[in-house]
């Protein structure tokens, strides 16, 4: 079995200071990483980085997959129903499954022709991790998939990651709440570390 | 698993089309700007025919520019704001097309309908009958332009603060030579000249903004992520 993400000596810049010490990271097939660490260590930061969205300032990266990406932004249009949201997503790649399905995996069933703007923060989040669902990626990058969901929410998500583990997907999520109650075999944790001195005298 | 994305601009389009349709009122924007500034002008400077015609070109392609500085704005801002163009960036799924997506439906909005209503415009402002093919073909050849120049201005502009000032000032001079030679030709075949070397030289500008900013606006874009 091959590695989905392989990253050798990761580094991130911002204002000439490295965010985080340099990093290696790799993620196998049916795991889940759960990245923690203290605010400002740059969580979020590794997981654009992962994702495409900045480019490293030093080490190597290798993605070896396809990839859906759900960061603190919901990616959702307010003017489009949650059905319209989804469908476009769903037309980007391989499909996985339809929008009806997925919204009704993540507790927002029957609210299809909703438009996005409608919804509440709680909600809008909920869509945004459907869209994990209606696209077959073998990588989901998730930050913070536990902020603003109550309690049957979190379950939802932690059921939605067992089953990416299931089909032999894998997952790379930050968290500070709550860890994902899931089998601990399949469970890395990654602790990242700040990268510049200066962060812990202030 | 499963393929890299094959489909993304054409899936985009379609979006944008939707969500263009869903705010008509606010698509429409562009072509009711170029109808008050058509009736608009000759009130004020006399509807006195000759004038007018001389005037003509010029007016239709500032109204063409300002409808699509118009619209400018919100070229990629509520993507920025929504977290949907942080998307375009995830995997390779390829940049530039969505890129071209994105400025063709910019395109269609407020380049298209000028030139479908240009021949009014054009009658309404007296402009000679044999001119009007020019006009079009100009408009035809140049909007474009206007759409992709306009794009790398508001993707360098997408995170400064009070960016429409610093849209305008960095769109203007692109947009001289442009000007220049669409009026130009015009007003040479409403004088009965060859206007082909001024269409050409109207040409060689699209092709270079065609070449060079949708990478522009692709590493615009990504700076603004950062």
């Amino acid at each position: 079995m091959t590695a989905l993400i392989e990253a050798r000596r990761l580094e991130f810049h911002r204002y000439g200071e490295p965010v985080f010490k340099p990093l290696d990271l790799v993620l196998e097939p049916r795991q889940v990483v759960v990245l923690t660490g203290p605010n400002g260590v740059g969580k979020t930061t590794l997981l654009r980085l992962l994702a495409g969205i900045l480019s490293p300032v030093a080490g190597t990266l290798a993605i070896h997959d396809s990839m859906t990406f759900v960061g603190h932004l919901p990616a959702v249009k307010g003017d489009l129903t949650c059905r319209e949201n989804l469908a476009y997503e769903q037309a980007l790649g391989e499909p996985g499954m339809t929008p009806a399905e997925a919204l009704a995996r993540v507790g927002l069933a029957g609210l299809g022709s909703r438009p996005g703007r409608a919804l509440s923060a709680g909600q809008k989040r909920r869509l945004g991790m459907a869209r994990l669902l209606v696209r077959n990626t073998a990588i989901w990058l998730m930050d913070e998939p536990y902020a603003s969901l109550d309690d049957a929410g979190c379950a939802r998500v932690d059921e939605l990651l067992a089953s990416q583990l299931a089909r032999g997907g894998s997952v790379i999520l930050a968290t500070h709440q709550r860890h994902p109650a899931l089998d601990p075999d399949q469970v890395r944790n990654v602790v990242l570390e700040y990268g510049s001195e200066q962060e812990f005298q202030q | 698993m499963s393929k890299p994305v094959g489909n993304a601009p054409k899936a985009l389009f379609q979006r944008d089309m939707k969500l263009a349709f869903r705010r008509l009122g606010e698509s429409l924007l562009p072509l009711f700007f170029l109808f008050t500034v058509i009736v608009l002008i000759p009130l004020g400077v006399g509807p006195g025919p000759t004038l007018l015609a001389r005037m003509a070109p010029g007016m239709v392609w500032v109204a063409a520019l300002l409808a699509s500085l118009l619209a400018l704005e919100h070229l990629f801002r509520p993507d920025l704001d929504d977290g949907t163009l942080e998307q375009w960036f995830v995997g390779d799924s390829g940049v530039l097309g969505r890129v071209w997506a994105r400025l063709a439906s910019h395109w269609l909005i407020t380049g298209l309908p000028v030139i479908v209503f240009s021949p009014l415009a054009a009658e309404m402002l007296h402009l000679p009958h044999h001119a009007l093919g020019t006009l079009i073909i100009s408009l035809i050849i140049g909007t474009p332009a206007l759409s992709l120049i306009g794009g790398l201005a508001a993707a360098l502009t997408l995170s400064t603060r009070g960016a429409s000032v610093l849209l305008s000032i960095l769109v203007f001079p692109l947009i001289v030579p442009l000007v220049i030679f669409a009026t130009g030709a015009v007003s040479m075949q409403a004088d009965g000249l060859d206007p082909t070397a001024h269409l050409g030289l109207l040409g060689a500008f699209t092709i270079l903004a065609m070449t060079l900013a949708p990478f522009g606006i692709s590493a615009a874009l990504r700076m603004n992520l950062e």
